[in-house]
């Protein structure tokens, strides 16, 4: 592998200038001239309530609206996992915002004045917005037609409650693990939803032309899954895959909030009904926070047994899970959450509950770290706490019992090659773990926080990688994939392979962004899957061209293709020294025979990966008998904070994380993932506080009241490792490292305050005003004030977690 | 009721018909047709509107088109008319921008800070892209890239 000449090096992005020249093209920026119709959503303010009549007729009068569109136009549910959310809802709607109708005109403007004419008249119901009274007997019910849903076959909704999903994982005996335990700590963790925040907000543009044909121009994850959820939401209409083209430019951020399908249905319901029009949907900044996905809500009850030498026995993970008011794909997050709540851990004895409970906020969905986020905070902090407990450094309590090769996982299949000891060595080195340090500022403290992580990609066990692969007169090539380059670093990490294989440098290479005509399939670009997934279909694609290669030299110049391989875009021979055929010669033209004749002609190639070993069948109760990931990848990460005591105000001196990519295939994108990955999750701990009114209604749906971070926001120092424990079924050894960074960063923060002051938090975020409060005796629930960020009403340690499921009604 | 304005757009002069209450930014995209200023909330919050207005950075969502009438405007389109300029060749070299859609905003915020200050510190840099938002990168190699330019600079005068 030393050899390598492409891989594990950092040329600069194959995007960059595009980007850094304003040539890098958004669907925004698409010119679809003249025949351009704008939309305006007619959105309700109510939580929850019955839709009693829609009123379009003074809308419709308005000069320049072309068509009012309500449910009684376009009436199909969709979803990616479970069909639960409606193009426009008929009778119901589920949370303040939710899409009513939609004004389609020929100007903004003038969408938008018609829109306010719409009448809607609702009949209020009470809002399910306390994950107490969800969970009741007598609960409102927020989706009474749940038996009825098409579902996967891995989600088990219980019809007649308002739990979506209920993933169980039961491992070894837990009652035997608690008695074999010398020390058991529980408590209850809670982590509020969040905003993805990508500068660009969700946009698209449908086009059913004349002929038939849908053609949909999106900033999306997921092009070809948008294109079977609509495909399958369209069906009543006529169309099928094939006439359903989804073309996708640069997108301006993703993180979870551009996968599968959201606002884009509308899009699609609104092209139909404009025959031979494009119509444009643009999100603004609001409804980008809450009718798009928002990572979901949680509490989570803990209970931790461990041995006085440190080993742990037993862990007991209840967490309930604020989905809000469709879960098409965030029930999705509950069931990852559900197989993976031990962390990083070896732990025999194991119980996890993992509820996704339908409540009428907005629906959730994928967000980077895909429910692992939210339950390391907990679990982290936890297993720091216990360590304090037990007597021992909490970093060694984690050596104890890191997760390693070939351990029994809590559904019971075997873990893969990890380096979570080297990543736990290295970050405790480079925090200086252990060593206390000092302020000069009398009324400044220092505290380090650590915390390890794991997580999967969450997929279904059919989500396949294709990648086509054809060679120009010039002996460049381009790569026809599907993934998508949300910023990551996507296109070049995938040139970088085929440049190794083909010999051919990345500046001769182009990789073209999905358009479902034209590319090959990729399931989606999520869960930090596609360096390996589609890497390895590239990969594929690239060592099928070359035997094309070999072939047509072998039947065009009689020299056996055994003998042959590629360098420095030249075909050479391991037999004949003076042999060279340079690629540009002959991968179009062919290779012309003494006769005059010619041999060959344009060099395609493709490529195809499943992963094949993984099945997401096993028993409902245990979660035994299945392989549902495909792999985790492991770290560990450290912090060093800075508190003012007086004001609560940190600031975080130093941050380090270690993330085991298997091979880093570019490590500069691997350290730019980090270094984004732990400033976005800082900004979760620190900055970010979503708040809701009583009613539902989303208080801070702008960057003005929901602070992400700036410039001046960031540590002073970052320091990205790389840790390489090669994934066997990865290309050359790697497997995804982008999601990951952003887990620990909650809990290590967590870690550092109690270390700095002694005070636990339990509660995300943990803002400076929340720390300033803890330090002055002050409970924040008391001073909270009427607004609400988690979803219960009372105190997180009030909380009672069911163990059975409410009665059905 | 219309109103003509004539504006200094990347260095060419155009006279165009705006309604008072046209925001400057949906007139250069949609009207002039420069799509480098990018929509990201439309109320001044993110800067990815950013534009150089008589060498000045301004949000061009927060600014009526009759505003900018008889004003010189620069978008990045006309930055790099005569190659890239050192601060994009820094932003490219240090693999700044990850999905892009602020770099627009966060090069015009740049080119000004360095047109006042040829050689600035980390934090004068990270002050002055304070007003525009990246979530992709953790803005490190942005800020890295900006300072390097100033050293560049520093070590030829």
């Amino acid at each position: 592998m030393s050899s390598l000449k492409f891989v594990g090096k950092s040329p600069e992005r194959i995007d960059g200038l595009e980007k850094i020249t304003g040539a890098a093209t958004y669907v925004d920026d698409i010119d679809f001239g003249a025949r351009l119709l704008h939309a305006e959503i007619v959105e309700t303010p109510y939580a929850h309530a019955l839709i009693k009549s829609i009123d379009t007729s003074a809308a419709e009068k308005v000069p320049g609206v072309v068509r009012v569109v309500t449910g009684k136009d376009f009436p199909y549910r969709f979803g990616l996992y479970m069909q639960d959310r409606f193009s426009f809802p008929t009778d119901r709607v589920r949370f303040v915002g939710e899409q009513v109708a939609a004004v389609v005109a020929r100007d903004a403007k003038t969408a938008k004045r018609a829109a306010k004419l719409v009448k809607v008249v609702y009949q209020e119901l009470e809002p399910v917005l306390d994950l107490t009274k969800a969970l009741r007997d007598d609960a409102v019910l927020v989706h009474p037609d749940l038996g009825n849903y098409t579902r996967c076959p891995w989600f088990f909704p219980q019809a007649g409650t308002n739990i979506a999903h209920w993933r169980k994982t039961r491992k070894g005996d837990i009652e035997k693990g608690f008695k074999e335990a010398d020390v058991i700590l529980e408590d209850t963790y809670t982590v509020p939803r969040y905003s993805h925040c990508a500068i660009e907000p969700h946009v698209i543009v449908g086009l059913y032309d004349l002929s038939g044909r849908l053609t949909l121009w999106s900033a999306s994850q997921s092009p070809y899954t948008q294109r079977h959820v609509l495909a399958q939401a369209l069906a009543p209409l006529g169309l099928s895959h094939k006439d359903i083209r989804v073309v996708t430019p640069y997108v301006g951020g993703g993180f979870g909030g551009k996968a599968g399908v959201s606002m884009e249905i509308i899009g699609a319901a609104l092209a139909m009904m404009v025959k031979g029009q494009p119509v444009k949907v643009r999100w603004s900044r609001a409804q980008e926070f809450y009718n798009t996905y928002q990572r979901q809500g949680v509490i989570a009850r803990i209970k931790l047994g461990a041995k006085k030498d440190g080993t742990i026995t037993a862990i007991e993970h209840s967490l309930h899970w604020d989905a809000g008011g469709y879960v098409e794909y965030g029930a999705n997050v509950v069931n990852a959450v559900g197989l993976s709540a031990t962390g990083p851990y070896r732990i025999p004895n194991v119980k996890i509950d993992s509820v996704c409970v339908y409540t009428n906020l907005p629906p959730s969905g994928p967000y980077r770290g895909f429910g692992y986020s939210e339950f390391h905070f907990g679990l982290e902090s936890h297993i720091t706490r216990m360590a304090h407990k037990l007597g021992m450094d909490p970093v060694d309590f984690r050596r104890k019992n890191a997760i390693r090769e070939g351990d029994t996982l809590a559904y019971g299949a075997k873990m893969n090659p990890c380096g979570l000891m080297e990543s736990i060595d290295r970050v405790a080195t480079e925090i200086g773990w252990g060593k206390k340090e000092v302020s000069k500022d009398p009324n400044k403290v220092i505290g380090k926080g650590f915390a390890c992580f794991w997580k999967a990609p969450a997929m279904p066990p059919n989500a396949a990688s294709a990648a086509f692969l054809k060679f120009n007169e010039d002996g460049s090539l381009n790569i026809g994939v599907s993934g998508m380059e949300i910023g990551q670093g996507y296109m070049t990490v995938m040139a970088q392979i085929a440049a190794e294989i083909l010999t051919v440098p990345i500046e001769k290479i182009r990789v073209e962004l999905p358009d479902t005509d034209r590319n090959a399939y990729e399931w989606q670009t999520v869960g930090s899957h596609v360096t390996w997934g589609c890497g390895n279909a590239v990969k594929a694609a690239a060592l099928d061209v070359r035997a094309k290669i070999f072939e047509v030299v072998e039947r065009a110049l009689g020299i056996a293709r055994d003998a042959l391989y590629l360098e420095d875009e030249k075909v050479k021979c391991r037999t004949r020294v003076d042999f060279e055929l340079p690629l540009r010669n002959f991968v179009i033209n062919g290779i012309q025979t003494s006769q005059g004749s010619f041999i060959g002609g344009p060099i395609l190639g493709s490529g195809v990966f499943m992963p094949e070993f993984t099945s997401a069948l096993s028993d409902p109760e245990t979660s035994q008998g299945g392989h549902p990931n495909v792999h985790y990848t492991v770290g560990a990460a450290a912090v060093t904070l800075e508190i003012d005591k007086k004001t609560g105000k940190m600031r975080v001196l130093k941050a380090t994380l270690a993330v085991d990519a298997g091979k880093a295939i570019n490590p500069r994108l691997v350290k730019g993932q980090i270094v984004g990955g732990i400033v976005q999750g800082l900004a979760t701990v620190l900055y970010e506080d979503i708040r809701y009114s009583l009613k539902g209604k989303l208080m801070n749906a702008n960057f003005t009241d929901y602070k992400i971070p700036t410039s001046m926001d960031v540590p002073e120092e970052i320091v990205p490792i790389i840790v390489e424990v090669a994934q066997p079924d990865g290309p050359f050894g790697a497997r995804g490292a982008a999601e990951h960074t952003m887990i620990p960063a909650a809990a290590m923060v967590a870690n550092a305050v109690e270390d700095a002051v002694g005070r636990r938090m339990k509660t995300m975020p943990i803002t400076a005003e929340k720390v300033a409060l803890e330090l002055q005796g002050v409970s924040y629930e008391d001073v909270k004030g009427s607004s609400m960020g988690l979803c219960f009403a009372g105190r997180p340690d009030a909380y009672k977690f069911h163990t059975k499921a409410p009665a059905k009604k | 009721m219309t109103k003509r304005i004539t504006v200094t757009l990347n260095n060419e002069i155009r006279s165009l018909a705006v309604e008072p209450s046209d925001i400057l930014l949906d007139v250069l995209r949609e009207v002039l047709g420069v799509k480098s200023p990018k929509i990201g909330c439309e109320r001044g919050d993110c800067g990815a509107c950013t534009i150089l207005l008589d060498g000045k950075t301004v949000r061009s969502c927060l600014i009526l088109a009759v505003e900018a009438d008889g004003h010189e405007i620069t978008t990045l389109e006309g930055l790099s008319q005569s190659g890239l300029t050192p601060v994009q060749q820094s932003l490219l070299k240090y693999n700044s921008f990850q999905c892009g859609f602020c770099a627009p905003g966060m090069v015009l915020s740049a080119t000004e800070l360095l047109g006042k200050n040829p050689s600035p510190s980390k934090d004068e840099v990270k002050e002055a892209i304070s007003g525009n938002l990246c979530r992709c990168t953790g803005y490190e190699p942005i800020i890295d890239a900006i300072v390097a330019v100033g050293k560049k600079a520093g070590k030829r005068a």
